[in-house]
């Protein structure tokens, strides 16, 4: 198990347009709105927009990483290879969640020492509950990015429903509009990803998330994950 | 010693019976090949040979082992190479080669295996630049690194040129002479005749043939195959 993870590791490092998706083009993407300097009601841009970038991180690797790399392992017929080995395939996959679930937690640091070095945000005031949010969020995103992996035939197909669900689930997380109407914030309540901004927003200011918060996206990692073991096809 | 025993093997694909009651038992350090056209049932009998399909009737062992209920402990001592099989990209030869090995209890010494596959200069390769018979040399390498009692081959010389091919035939003998007993998939008559002690022709499902490629061969093998298989069902 160690050296399947170290070799996920390593495989993902050399991949540079994941590294740059999910890695620096957050940190670049705060950096921007921090160098702006612009305001909305009174707030910085930057400290509206620290937790939906943060947000961002988990889908780019659960959402589109992490469902492409599941679908080509099985079109390449390696999980089937590994299922002839005393290791099984299934052993491969929990090597890609472990190294998934490392990377969005190291690219949050990265996002939140942005924030704070550069542009004085300050760290969350609820640390516990903003940690927990964090890995809820990775959870909750990993597993739907399991179970696309799961569903999808090949590695094309399961880039493009990631491409085709981050939309709709980043605009909940309020990429593109920050300041939601009463209506839609209400809607994306309910979604994991407008959840998770909202649950990361309240404990950045130093309150508990809110129970339906980790409702939601407990409930997301718990539902995905049982349907991908359901419907997992190893070849 | 038996080291590959199936008995009245069938397996169904809805309606279509995929293999269709085959028996065939291959010796301890025997070279067996399995033979057939595109469809005749090699695939399946190997899937269900190496675990990965459960049978619907017939009675299985690999070095004493049921397929199903010792799962574990045959992929311990069963070595498989499989048809179209790949590695990640930008995995090199050496870290696959690790890798690989880390599964296994006792494992072959890497860097021996890689140089009698020829393969010691590739070692920082990544899989992406082999070449197709280098990439073919691997998946063998792979397959013998747990030290296997048993290997089953699938397909291995297809896409080679005619000196890897012959490389590989000379490989294949080695490895049987270090005690492996070996079960060949091919499309190459000439490779069945030179490499296999006995053969079976598979044919819509069944061993149509069994026996020596010289006592099935009249006047070649490939002449026999063709008899064999190429009328169809009325």
């Amino acid at each position: 198990m160690k050296m399947l993870t170290l070799t996920e590791a390593r495989l993902l490092a050399r991949e540079p347009l994941a590294l740059f998706w999910g890695l620096a083009f957050p940190m670049a993407l705060l950096a921007v709105m921090g160098v702006s300097a612009g305001r909305v009601d009174g707030v910085s841009l930057v400290t509206i927009y620290e937790p939906i970038v943060i947000a961002f991180v988990s889908v780019v690797f659960g959402i589109q990483g992490l469902p492409v790399q599941v679908a080509a392992y099985r079109e390449r017929r390696i999980l089937r290879r590994l299922a002839t080995t005393p290791a099984g395939p299934a052993r491969v996959v929990g090597a890609q969640l472990i190294v998934s679930l490392i990377v969005v937690l190291a690219a949050t640091a990265g996002v939140l020492a942005v924030g704070r070095l550069g542009f004085g945000v300050p760290l969350p005031r609820q640390p516990v509950g903003f940690a927990l949010v964090v890995v809820l969020a990775a959870t909750a995103t990993l597993a739907l990015g399991l179970l696309i992996g799961a569903l999808a035939p090949t590695a094309r197909s399961a880039g493009a429903a990631g491409t085709v669900l981050f939309f709709p689930l980043m605009y909940f997380a309020g990429l593109w509009t920050p300041q939601m109407s009463e209506t839609t914030r209400h809607i994306g309540q309910y979604t994991p990803l407008g959840a998770a901004a909202q649950a990361l927003r309240d404990s950045m200011a130093g309150g508990w998330p809110h129970p339906a918060a980790i409702a939601v996206l407990g409930g997301c990692t718990l539902a995905c994950a049982a349907a991908a073991t359901r419907f997992f096809r190893w070849d | 010693m038996t080291a590959i025993a199936v008995e009245g093997l069938t397996k169904r694909y809805g309606a279509k019976v995929a293999v269709d009651d085959v028996s065939f038992t291959v010796a301890e350090g025997e070279i067996f090949g399995l033979l057939g056209r595109n469809g005749a049932g090699k695939s399946t009998t190997v899937d269900c040979l190496a675990g990965l399909r459960v049978p619907d009737q017939g009675r299985i062992r690999v070095a004493g082992l049921d397929p199903r209920r010792d799962r574990q402990r045959l992929r311990h001592v069963l070595g498989v190479q499989l048809q179209e099989s790949q590695l990640p990209d930008k995995l090199t030869v050496a870290e696959a080669m690790r890798l690989y090995a880390s599964f296994y209890r006792h494992p072959e010494d890497t860097e021996r295996l890689l140089a009698q596959l020829d393969l010691t200069e590739k070692r920082n390769t990544r899989y992406r630049k082999l070449s197709g018979g280098q990439k073919q040399r691997l998946s063998v390498a792979l397959a013998l690194i747990g030290r296997p009692r048993v290997a089953i081959l699938d397909e291995l010389t297809t896409g080679l040129d005619p000196v890897a091919r012959r490389d590989t035939w000379q490989l294949v003998d080695d490895i049987r002479n270090q005690g492996v007993t070996i079960m060949l998939i091919t499309h190459f008559m000439e490779e069945a005749e030179r490499l296999c002690d006995r053969v079976a022709i598979m044919h819509d499902g069944r061993v149509a043939a069994l026996g020596t490629p010289a006592a099935l061969g009249r006047p070649t093998l490939e002449d026999a195959f063709v008899a064999l298989t190429s009328w169809r069902k009325p």
